[in-house]
């Protein structure tokens, strides 16, 4: 019983000792029961820690869930105009976006079992402080000096094993929580300086791009398809207003005209 | 006996299957020694299990001390190796 055995020697070799620093058993009872009020608080305090954690990423997640959506829109608009040069830069960003979200995603599912674990030990260790709360009284009616003595033993070595566990099991919370917090700070300073988004907001060239082209199909592409019908060669680069005016007669209006179907073309 | 499984709680075993427990324990040792950290993680993994399968668990208001303990099931084999050293990680 090697391993198992020394864990729990261990355990027992520490709830003596503090046993042993206690000159009078009633002093232990309530000694002890403050210490279990005040690591109760601190159970509280860490699942609350790991739970404020874990909005935190929850919104990171979400944030950069909009910017891929925004890219795959992106993409596909660029494709409808005819630019798969600008559809072929979104995707290249949205898939630099896959892996953090990979990345952020296995972080909450590991946060979301250390929440539930903490809890779970806040339950077990108020049941347990209640117990001893209630034989702490008995012993303290019921008991004399020497029979209380080795009452307090039993009851201290069940509950100190217990704080040692959830004392643990916070100390290891916190490890993993301190670890994610500098993660998802790094990505909150990436966020805001728009590093990760320079595609987004005032900076957004895809957009820029998508823009000036015009909304819906580009301008350029109807102006080539205009052209077409009118049996002129593909249209140079600047077009002057004279020469548009030139033809306007001939030309349907944009509401008349058939778009043509455009692979990827968002419905 | 009562053992408990850090992080999860304490179980009642039944003495009978107390063999089978401690053949895990030996191979858990041995990686601990060796320094093996899959065997160690596969034996964990295996003890742990087996502790829940025969285990009763306790109510959670018994205040009873357990004989056996076992590291939770994360535990990685240095984390262990320090429970188990003189200065070890649990709290005072």
């Amino acid at each position: 019983m090697s391993v198992m055995k020394r864990m729990s020697m261990i355990f027992k070799s520490k709830a003596n000792k503090a046993l042993d620093r206690m000159e009078d058993p009633r002093e232990t009872l309530d000694y002890s029961y403050q210490r279990q009020l005040e690591m109760l608080q601190k159970v509280r305090r860490g699942v609350a820690d790991v739970a404020t954690s874990r909005k935190r990423l929850e919104l990171q997640i979400n944030q950069l869930e909009q910017q891929q959506n925004k890219l795959t829109e992106q993409g596909k608009k660029a494709l409808q105009v005819g630019r798969e040069d600008l559809a072929r830069e979104a995707l290249t960003r949205r898939a630099g976006l896959d892996s953090q979200l990979g990345d952020l995603r296995a972080q909450y599912q590991q946060l979301q079992g250390e929440e539930e674990k903490l809890t779970l030990a806040s339950q077990r260790l108020q049941a347990k402080v209640d117990a001893f709360r209630t034989r702490k009284e008995t012993i303290k009616a019921t008991y004399t000096a020497a029979e209380a003595q080795t009452k307090i033993n039993e009851a201290f070595s069940g509950i100190s094993e217990e704080m040692g566990d959830v004392g643990l099991a916070i100390q290891r919370a916190e490890e993993k929580t301190e670890t994610m917090k500098a993660r998802a700070g790094a990505i909150d300073e990436l966020l805001e300086s728009g590093a990760l988004e320079d595609f987004s907001g005032p900076r957004d060239d895809i957009q820029a791009e998508l823009d000036r082209m015009g909304s819906g199909p580009g301008v350029d592409v109807e102006l080539e398809r205009l052209k077409a019908e009118l049996g002129q060669a593909p249209a140079p680069k600047q077009l002057n207003p004279g020469q548009q005016q030139a033809h306007g007669q001939q030309a349907a209006s944009p509401q008349q005209v058939q778009w043509p179907q455009q692979p990827g073309g968002g419905q | 006996m009562i053992v408990r499984i850090m992080g999860e709680g304490q179980l009642d075993v039944a003495d009978g299957d107390l063999a089978a427990l401690n053949a895990l324990d030996d191979r858990l040792e041995a990686a601990i020694d060796t320094g093996d950290e899959s065997t160690f993680r596969t034996a964990l993994k295996e003890l742990l299990e087996n502790v829940r399968t025969v285990g009763k668990p306790l109510p959670p208001d018994s205040l009873e001390p357990s004989e056996l303990i076992l590291p939770p099931v994360d535990a990685a084999i240095d984390e262990v190796r320090q429970m188990l050293g003189d200065e070890g990680l649990i709290p005072d």
